[in-house]
């Protein structure tokens, strides 16, 4: 029964995958076989508008008609039957558990960003040394298959507390007792939590930085790095007046993608302490007004807080990239 | 790499993981039966049980199905308290919804979308089927509105037999007694409790239902009320003192194992498997019933695990018993749906569900003989015996305090919070 029951709905997600593509493919080719009867200076004006609005069609239904929505609603209560003005702004900029909310995603994001980067950076050069590169690059870059909510599993038991004189089932508590110490509850205690977590962020991320940065130092010319140490430079100098400028771009795209992806964080947070002992951060705030409590008024002023803290990032992000296509 | 092929790379990821997410949303979190047969004769329910326990309700419903004909089709969802609002706004309301929390279940029948209970029973039949404390407890503005099927009872302290006879100690009746006999394990090298408040993002819960029971003991069943709808504040002095004195227990390193980082981070599931261990790592586990299916394998009911009730603390109210659990209530009133809540109402279901364990029943009718084992007989004796039954304050509160703040702010407490602070935090997020 149950077999027949799993069988079928694996059958399904079959057809639905072999349907929703084969449609669109369908589509794309019944549109540019359309647009072909038109005449031929009609036809390369109008091609890119009949490639570009399934995508346009879909980004406005799922991206921005729920972003007007979302802004409408936040101007709500929390039933959204009446306007209450900016009261669930007020709310999320002076309520302690948001403050604290606000403070964690700041450590995040300085911490994740500066060091999954700057670690990624320092494995990517190095890396570019050692004959086993692949191997080493690969046992880095394992961590980014597993999702967040099966990395954190992981550190859960990594993080295990028990209590002393008991056997330590974790893997750092393990360490920290065969040192001599008392157990240490990490994601417990206010000092290390949310650094605790921070560490399983950094832990996927640095894998990510580094095959981005690796590809980047491999593009550096040979010739500029010969004629540096021509002229005398040391691997140092090297390293910070010819590498790092040299792959720029590409460490702001690392830094801007990472520091997207801690904005939206909160898988960890929810898994690993469920936000309890000060490790809120706004995702998992936002989660827990919209869901838990049903205040779709606060949960959406705190995700247009959320947006409006990416906007600044995808602008720059943007701006580079247009940059860049000037200079080309 | 180029920021061409960069960017088309980023595009790649992002479209992988748009259709990945959107076929997982289309997966959801919920078991289905049989999704669009609701045509005549058929009643749907949506209810929180789910795996084992859904085929014992399944087994609780056969003879109604059988003897009408009718056929029900019933969805578990563990996502219940999310699915039900989205299914009731956009018109595809079940029939029967098994709320877990009457509180969910007022809000509804305030909205005016559920159907009161008499369209299909007879009131007095009700009352001599149920107990006063459970009608009130289905009862909104005067209209009773549901038929209870599982109950939870909460106030129980969990032991080990073997163990308290080795040690020579007896099963206390009153709460000084009980903290007499917890000073006496922590004099003979040992540690009495076992506590664990770890439940992913409903961390908490174990603490909250210990300060409702001793609001229970101290205060009394009406402050408990005015307390549940902020009639009395939060950081008044009722609550104070029941915050306090669980802290005299859960604050005690030498009465909790592992101390309170230990209490924090153990899973409540776990936390019992200390009475078991060899040595005992603890004697005494305060929790509900449904802790039976997170016992070790090797625990034999009765001879190496028994309960007994959470001893009173003010003699005036003797020993009250703190409850939870699911109420049927109806959104569409249709013959079908109207046989089935009847049918609830009756003890067949009951008996068959309490015969196959993991189950306790509310209703009068059914005797202490049809569960399986003697603990499960005694916890059902007590619920039975008891004068003061009060559902759990925390499903009753308002979410944002019965399923938040109360919840971390237990675990704020616990985690060595000042008590005012908590407290007052707790009070501020009160919805006006």
């Amino acid at each position: 029964m149950q077999d027949t029951a799993n069988l079928i709905r694996l059958l399904t997600a079959i057809a639905a995958i072999v349907l929703g593509s084969g449609g669109i493919i369908a589509l794309f080719y019944g549109a540019n076989w359309l647009v072909n009867g038109l005449p031929y200076g009609l036809r390369s004006r109008v091609l890119p508008w009949v490639y570009m609005t399934p995508a346009l069609a879909v980004l406005a239904a799922f991206l921005i008609l729920p972003t007007i929505r979302t802004l409408i609603i936040s101007f709500m209560d929390r039933r959204s039957e009446a306007f209450v003005g900016l009261d669930n702004y007020i709310f999320a900029v002076t309520n302690s558990a948001m403050l604290i909310a606000f403070r964690n995603n700041l450590l995040w994001l300085v911490l994740v960003t500066s060091i999954s980067v700057s670690l990624g950076l320092v494995i990517a050069v190095l890396v570019d040394r050692v004959p086993y590169e692949p191997l080493a690059k690969a046992l880095i870059f394992l961590p980014m298959a597993i999702s967040f909510v099966g990395a954190s599993v992981i550190w859960r038991f990594v993080y295990a507390y028990q209590p002393p004189g008991f056997e330590q089932i974790g893997l750092l508590n393990a360490i920290v007792v065969a040192l001599g110490f008392e157990p240490v509850g990490w994601l417990v205690n206010r000092t290390v939590n949310n650094f605790a977590l921070i560490v399983i962020m950094i832990w996927l991320q640095t894998g990510f930085a580094m095959v981005l940065l690796s590809s980047a130092v491999k593009g550096i010319p040979q010739d500029v790095i010969e004629a540096a140490r021509i002229d005398g430079a040391n691997e140092f100098q090297i390293f910070w007046r010819i590498t790092i400028p040299m792959i720029n771009s590409t460490i702001v795209v690392v830094s801007t993608t990472i520091i997207v992806l801690v904005l939206k964080v909160f898988d960890i947070v929810f898994v690993m302490t469920g936000g309890n002992l000060d490790t809120d951060v706004i995702a998992s705030r936002m989660i827990k007004e919209m869901f838990n409590f049903r205040n779709f008024g606060r949960g959406s002023a705190i995700a247009v807080i959320l947006l409006l803290a990416v906007i600044p990032v995808m602008v720059a992000n943007i701006r580079r990239f247009q940059q860049q296509e000037v200079n080309r | 790499m180029n920021s061409a092929t960069l960017r088309r790379h980023l595009s790649q990821m992002v479209t992988l993981g748009l259709s990945l997410s959107l076929l997982s949303a289309c997966n959801g979190n919920q078991t289905q039966t049989d999704p669009d047969a609701s045509g005549p004769g058929t009643v749907t329910i949506l209810g929180v049980v789910v795996g084992e326990q859904q085929d014992r309700l399944a087994a609780a419903l056969a003879p109604f199905e059988a003897e009408t004909g009718i056929t029900v089709i019933y969805e578990g969802t563990d996502a219940f308290a999310t699915l039900l609002p989205v299914r009731v706004e956009s018109g595809d309301a079940p029939d029967i919804a098994m709320f877990p929390q009457p509180g969910l279940m007022a809000d509804f029948a305030d909205a005016g979308q559920l159907v009161p209970v008499d369209a299909a029973l007879d009131p007095e039949d009700l009352a001599a089927a149920y107990s006063q404390d459970w009608l009130d407890l289905a009862t909104i503005d005067d209209e009773l509105y549901g038929v209870w099927l599982r109950a939870s009872v909460k106030s129980l302290v969990w032991y080990n037999p073997q163990e308290f006879e080795a040690a020579g100690y007896s099963i206390p009746t009153t709460w000084d007694q009980m903290i007499a006999l917890s000073d006496q394990i922590v004099a003979d090298g040992n540690t009495p409790w076992c506590l664990g408040m770890e439940s992913g993002d409903a961390t908490g819960w174990v603490g909250t239902d210990w300060v409702e029971d001793i609001m229970l003991r101290t205060a009394g069943p009406e402050v408990y009320d005015q307390w549940i709808t902020n009639d009395i504040p939060f950081d008044s002095e009722p609550v104070r003192n029941a915050f306090e004195r669980f802290g005299e227990i859960v604050l005690n390193p030498d009465y909790i194992s592992g101390g309170t980082v230990g209490a924090i981070s153990t899973p409540f599931g776990d936390s019992i498997r200390g009475l078991f261990t060899d040595p005992p790592r603890c004697y005494l586990h305060r929790q509900a019933n449904f802790i039976a299916s997170f016992l070790p394998e090797t625990v034999v009911p009765g001879e190496t695990v028994a309960v007994f009730p959470l001893p009173g603390i003010n003699p005036e109210f003797g020993t009250p018993v703190l409850v939870a659990g699911d109420v049927f209530a109806m959104f569409n009133d249709t013959p079908e749906a109207r046989a089935l809540m009847a049918y609830l109402a009756t003890p067949e279901p009951h008996e068959i569900w309490a015969s196959l364990g993991g189950f306790i029943s509310p209703h009068e009718a059914v005797g202490l003989e049809v569960y399986p084992d003697q603990v499960t007989r005694q916890q059902a004796e007590i619920l039975a015996d008891a004068e003061i039954v009060r559902f759990d304050a925390s499903d009753m509160m308002p979410g944002v305090v019965g399923t938040g703040t109360f919840w971390s702010g237990i675990v704020d407490y616990v985690g060595g919070q000042d008590l005012d602070r908590v407290l007052a935090n707790i009070e501020d997020s009160w919805p006006n």
